[in-house]
């Protein structure tokens, strides 16, 4: 564990792993230490917002250090199941990166139970991780401008669904109809840390 | 209902609160009044609460017409005011007859000023702000001429003082205190020299967002991909052009890309009165 301050509006908490990062998130989202105004969770890092005026950093650390890590992501766990119309505009280029065919890289995507481990890139988009290795591949080269909403995607060893039409540089393996993002809506976000994802194609 | 009629809007305008904060994790950022402090005076001016909805204003051109009586306050970069023509002060008490229209000109130094009217803006909360982020497209649309703005019901409280006493922004180079940090080993000793010894300009690439500067490159002695992490306000983050972006209020939740520097949190409401062409020095 290794803090990096971020001068005096944030604490960059630097983890192991993933898991770690999701351990520490889930015990720090329950009970922030006093002065810590958000939780940002990210790959290998969590990042703590601090109000200045109120934040005592070495307290903090302390506090950090002390925290007693979770075995689960923060949210509360539920399932949301995910239709998936597999048609995407890379699925043939990702069969390609992965060596299989395209029926392997849909079979494998629906059969994993993928979470959502962090948000970040637009509202209501949310990291999933969990999938099978085999399915890791590269952003595409060249990012695209316009990425339509619903749709689909693989990069690295994350899925995401692209909650509004925004410029994007994953690989689009296919495209669904569920809003994962509304905000008149609570919450307004299908995909928040915690919540467990399953894809399900439809024709 | 009493409203304020929107007739012309500038370069940009909208309505600021002071945020949402606490929602990174579904990838929603903060956003709110881009400086904060000229925002929270304009609502204590007028007896509201600090984080009552008001108009932010970026380089003038605002024009709005009340349809009762209204009290209201100009802050931030210092602009001509006028009410029904006549002129008026900024950062003072202003009463606004039914019926007037009060144009907010373009600052002579400065960039972002602040309208607040008592009561405040009351438009719809989106996640339980009135923020415009422009990043995320959350809250009420930018400004627009046609837009009728809702004003609430005035607090019990009532405006203390007629005038405030503000040191104008700045003219000319400014000086942003900066701590180095979180990525500041991933750039060489020169490019970390470069940054606090020679001066940035701020380009035309510049909003709410952040800021593209112009000036030395700062190059990185690492040259590995960095996985996305949390960025916070003030992050002088570095992508492959080598020249710094200073993040403000609608800055993503998270970047790709090392933050060499942060501006210190003291510092953030001069830094979002930087206009393009003015240069800055960043101080350790």
């Amino acid at each position: 564990m290794r803090f990096l301050r971020c001068a005096d509006s944030g604490l960059l908490v630097e983890l192991a792993d993933l898991e770690a990062v999701q351990a520490l998130y889930a015990a720090l989202v329950e009970a922030p230490p006093e002065g810590v105004t958000d939780l940002v969770p990210a790959a290998r890092t969590l990042l703590l917002h601090l109000d200045p005026q109120r934040a005592d950093v070495a307290a903090i650390e302390a506090a950090v250090r002390a925290v007693e890590p979770r075995g689960t992501a923060g949210g509360d766990g539920a399932l949301v199941e995910v239709p998936v119309v597999y048609d995407g505009a890379d699925l043939a280029e990702v069969a390609k990166l992965t060596g299989l065919t395209e029926r392997e890289v849909v079979d494998r995507h629906t059969s994993a139970v993928w979470t959502v481990v962090f948000g970040g890139f637009a509202p209501g988009f949310g990291y999933l991780a969990g999938g099978p290795p085999e399915l890791a591949v590269p952003r595409r080269v060249e990012s695209r401008t316009k990425v339509p909403p619903g749709s689909v995607g693989l990069a690295g060893a994350f899925s995401g669904i692209y909650p509004r039409e925004s410029p994007g540089g994953w690989q689009l393996i296919g495209r669904t109809d569920l809003e994962v993002w509304r905000v008149d809506r609570n919450p307004p976000a299908l995909l928040r840390p915690g919540v467990r994802v399953r894809f399900q194609e439809v024709r | 209902m009493s409203c304020l009629q929107v007739l012309a809007t500038g370069p940009l305008a909208t309505v600021q609160d002071l945020g949402r904060p606490g929602l990174a994790g579904i990838g929603v950022g903060s956003s709110g009044a881009a400086d904060g402090g000229a925002f929270r005076l304009a609502n204590r001016l007028v007896g509201n609460d600090e984080g009552a909805a008001a108009i932010e204003v970026t380089f003038g051109g605002l024009e709005v017409r009340a349809t009762r009586d209204l009290t209201a306050a100009v802050t931030g970069a210092p602009c001509p005011v006028t009410v029904d023509g006549r002129g008026a002060a900024v950062n003072s008490v202003l009463r606004i007859p039914a019926g007037a229209v009060v144009r907010v000109g373009m600052p002579d130094r400065g960039l972002r000023s602040y309208l607040a009217v008592r009561g405040g803006i009351s438009v719809e909360p989106v996640l339980g702000s009135r923020a415009t982020d422009v990043l995320a497209g959350l809250g009420p649309e930018p400004l627009s001429p046609g837009a009728e703005l809702p004003v609430g019901p005035p607090p019990q409280r009532f405006p203390q003082v007629d005038l405030a006493p503000v040191a104008a922004c700045e003219d000319g180079e400014i000086t942003l205190r900066v701590a180095f940090g979180p990525r500041h080993d991933w750039f060489t000793e020169d490019a970390l020299t470069a940054l606090v010894g020679s001066s940035y300009e701020v380009t035309p690439e510049s909003n709410r967002v952040g800021m593209r500067l112009s000036g030395p490159a700062l190059e990185r002695c690492r040259t590995d991909e960095l996985p996305s992490e949390g960025m916070v306000a003030g992050a002088l983050q570095v992508p492959p052009s080598a020249r710094p972006t200073l993040f403000l209020a609608d800055h993503p939740v998270t970047g790709g890309y090392p933050v060499i520097a942060v501006v210190v949190a003291a510092d953030l409401d001069k830094a979002a009165q930087a206009r393009p062409g003015q240069r800055i020095r960043f101080r350790r």
